[in-house]
């Protein structure tokens, strides 16, 4: 507010208290109300976080805060939370610039998963490239790609056992990419089309997938990050051996749903992982309008007691070890474990979006932490179990896999051509059975 | 303008002219919001008073109420109306309620702009219209433009305006006068009259409804997106029709409706929320109070179905010119007219 008298406004600020009798705005507010008196070292201002760069700019991460790979220790699973603060603001990285992998973290990944990933990684990507395409040819109405995130959805899954849950985002195709999960079937759902497992009632992309441990996803954000708590506390409830995975984005960990997941998680700790995936933006607000500026996301279950780290979540193995970790931990009844995944979300944040309008042209490219496909495929090459041609085989492979699927996918529709669901879909499923009112409404529709 | 300028006019205007006016929500400030209805607002006028907030509807809408207890007018803007639920607690027992509950000691002057409504694909969450969650709510005034110059007036008078106040955008409103007809070329709204917007301040009047087209054989009320599928449903009918566009639900102009309905002896009602306990519903009852020695016909509502806003089937669930054309003919069945129309209605593809 730059020093104007109250006096000054059109109303003289009275609206608030004018129908008080007594109270004007002088006796009320004195003349400082607006900080309208009060000038120069003492006046109070708003501090309102601003990114390093915005468009115009290059790209710079400075603020970004690194380990060497292999620098951070890896400690018991039993560690109890208090000893192991420091894992918070360190970053878990295994694998190397010269493409080794090195320190405490490495070793928990053998080579075949490490091809099992690199695969599952390179599957989504051209899942994601065929989607884009699909949206822009008018098949869809929307689409959000993870490019850049690939390893921390397909890292985490493959630590994970068959009946655990996890209660993802709409960024982690991954989860269902890594388990082979039938890509027709996703592709129908993107369609919206007649063979569309959720009838068309969904959002593109709002996979529900039980038996593979994918919760059904809710556009409302934050939401499904407690119910992971929820569900791991069901688990422990029956005396099971099932653990829960929930995921929520850096932007949505403002959401007071998060907060509630971390007191639950804090009072039964109960066996869940809950991923914080840092890619830096949501739509176009900086890590920092949720609070990144002020401690990292890791740092935020120390208030709670939870055991957290903080996680290279472009490093396939840093990414793998440190969910088995946290994996562990929950299945011994150790409890909840907090990961904050340092990433980069490379693509804009859905079709609906173009990032050039709000961060520095080139950053993806500038990202200190690199590609998790890139990393990956160097480090197997190095290892002498992958190479240059293999790597190029396996794409083109993948990408007439996707291709074909997405053929397949055409003959049961497309959100504007050929079959689509019927409209009685909407109808149904809105309870189990079909109240008199909704059975009425149905007729009056005529279908 | 559009109706998204005629959006940022208002919020323009009144930053110019009121110092206390702020506006802030998710990806308000430097991109200048999803919908960009504060585009260029920051830079204009500082970060201080225009500005990005952390993803938290019940933050957002509880700093808002702090603001304006302390004097200040906020803005706040929920990205969709589909995202207000957490903070629906700050505003059904905070907003609304503070004036009552301290004999005026405390007030939350203060709006919440959040568009609403579906036609873009936008599945569940992207397309609600919840305006009787609200209507419902004592302390709350509820606001819903049809059109860029009653969206501008109306916002004005919202922000003036001594107590919160509900705004919704109808989102498939902001680029043109949306009738229904999903399969025809869009139209824009400098083709529509109510498309010129003066540069200038002026302020619509809450509480007053307009009548839209005046006719003798039934009473249509509508609000938002609903009043151009009315209008559209009416073309090439012989129906002479009233069509009154509310604006504002809470405050109700209930004079217009009683003159209305009145007069032409047959109501119906349309809007683009669920069915049962929505807004159509109260003035249902309303006009039943107050018209029923008048009323030659039941009462029509034209809605949404009770089912979630799905994706694929976005078509047969909007209540579109067909479904609104086939309801008018029943309440003014047994008349000549209901005939003709009925012929009309059937050749109409539009569910
Ligand atoms: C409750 C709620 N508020 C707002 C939105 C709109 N919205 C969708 S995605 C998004 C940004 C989320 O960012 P982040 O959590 O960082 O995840 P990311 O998209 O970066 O993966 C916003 C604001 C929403 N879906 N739900």
């Amino acid at each position: 507010m730059s020093g104007t008298d109250l006096d000054a406004l059109p109303d003289g600020g009275k609206h608030a208290d004018a129908e008080r009798p007594g109270v004007t705005e002088e006796s009320r507010w004195g003349k400082s109300a607006t900080g309208a008196s009060i000038k120069g070292a003492n006046a109070l201002s708003l501090h309102v976080p601003e990114p390093v760069g915005r468009p115009g700019d290059e790209p710079n991460f400075s603020h970004v805060a690194l380990s060497a790979a292999g620098e951070v220790s890896r400690p018991a699973v039993d560690a109890y939370a208090g000893d192991i603060k420091a894992h918070a603001t360190s970053l878990v990285r295994v694998l190397s610039d010269d493409h080794e992998a090195v320190g405490e973290w490495a070793g928990a990944t053998s080579l075949a998963l490490c091809v099992q990933g690199l695969r599952a990684m390179m599957k989504v990507r051209a899942y994601d490239e065929r989607m884009l395409i699909a949206q822009r040819q008018g098949k869809t109405s929307f689409y959000i790609q993870c490019t850049g995130e690939e390893a921390i959805s397909c890292g985490q899954r493959l630590a994970l056992e068959r009946g655990d849950m996890c209660f993802p985002t709409y960024r982690q195709q991954g989860l269902l990419l890594a388990q082979d999960y039938p890509l027709l079937d996703m592709i129908c759902q993107v369609f919206s089309n007649s063979r569309d497992k959720l009838r068309g009632r969904q959002l593109p992309v709002m996979y529900s997938a039980k038996d593979y441990g994918f919760f059904s996803i809710s556009g409302n954000l934050g939401t499904q990050f407690v119910q992971a708590v929820g569900w791991a506390m069901a688990s422990a409830i029956d005396g099971n051996n099932r653990i829960a995975s929930g995921w929520i984005g850096e932007g949505s960990t403002a959401e007071s749903d998060f907060h509630s997941a971390l007191v639950f998680a804090s009072v039964y700790r109960p066996p869940v992982i809950l991923n914080v995936v840092n890619n830096q933006w949501a739509i176009s607000s900086f890590q920092g309008v949720a609070g990144g500026a002020s401690a990292t996301f890791a740092e935020r279950a120390h208030g709670y007691g939870i055991a957290s780290l903080r996680v290279d979540g472009n490093d396939f193995l840093a990414v793998h070890a440190a969910s088995k970790w946290a994996e562990r931990r929950a299945r011994s009844n150790l409890g909840p474990t907090l990961i904050e995944w340092v990433t980069y979300r490379a693509a804009g944040h859905s079709t609906s979006d173009d990032p050039g309008k709000y961060r520095p042209k080139g950053d993806a490219e500038a990202w200190p932490l690199g590609d998790p496909i890139d990393r990956l495929k160097n480090y197997l090459i190095k290892q002498d179990r992958w190479s240059e041609a293999q790597h190029e085989q396996t794409w083109t492979a993948l990408q007439e896999e996707v291709r074909a699927a997405t053929r397949e996918a055409e003959t049961y529709g497309t959100l504007n051509e050929g079959p689509k669901p019927s409209a009685l879909e909407m109808f149904e499923g809105v309870y189990e059975e079909m109240p008199e009112h909704l059975l009425r409404q149905r007729q009056k529709l005529g279908v | 303008m559009t109706m998204i300028e005629a959006i940022r006019d208002a919020i323009d205007t009144m930053m110019a002219r009121d110092q206390r006016v702020v506006v802030f929500g998710e990806d308000v400030g430097y991109f200048g919001g999803v919908f960009r209805c504060t585009d260029g607002l920051q830079e204009k006028y500082g970060a201080s008073r225009v500005f990005d907030t952390p993803i938290n509807e019940s933050g957002i809408i509880g700093v808002a109420v702090g603001m304006a207890s302390y004097g200040l007018r906020p803005i706040a803007e929920i990205q969709f109306a589909d995202y207000v639920y957490p903070g629906y607690d700050q505003i059904v027992s905070e907003a609304a309620r503070l004036r009552h509950r301290s004999a005026g000691d405390f007030t939350a002057p203060m709006v919440v702009r959040m568009p609403c409504g579906g036609g873009i694909f936008g599945g569940q969450t992207h397309s609600q219209s919840p305006e009787a969650l609200f209507t419902h709510v004592a302390g709350l005034k509820t606001v819903m433009p049809s059109n860029p110059y009653d969206a501008k007036g109306l916002l004005i008078a919202a922000i003036e305006d001594p107590d919160p106040v509900i705004f919704f955008e109808p989102k498939r409103l902001y680029n043109g006068p949306f009738d229904g007809y999903h399969d025809r070329p869009l139209t824009a709204w400098k083709q529509h009259p109510k498309g010129a917007v003066p540069e200038d301040y002026y302020s619509i009047e809450l509480g007053k409804a307009e009548l839209v087209s005046e006719g003798d054989d039934v009473t249509i009320i509508a609000y938002g997106t609903l009043v151009h599928v009315a209008l559209a449903a009416l073309e090439g009918t012989n129906i002479s029709a009233d069509v009154i566009d509310l604006r504002t639900l809470v405050p109700l102009d209930l004079a217009a409706i009683e003159a209305s309905v009145q007069k032409t002896g047959r109501c119906v009602i349309a809007h683009e929320a669920t069915y049962t306990n929505g807004y159509g519903a109260e003035l249902a009852a309303l006009v039943q109070e107050t018209c029923f020695y008048h009323l030659e016909a039941p009462i029509e509502r034209v809605t949404g179905w009770d089912t979630p806003y799905p994706h694929a089937q976005e078509w047969d669930y909007f209540p579109g010119p067909a479904r609104l054309e086939k309801a008018i003919c029943r309440v003014l069945e047994g008349t000549a007219l209901a005939e003709g129309a009925a012929a009309q209605a059937n050749g109409g593809a539009n569910q």
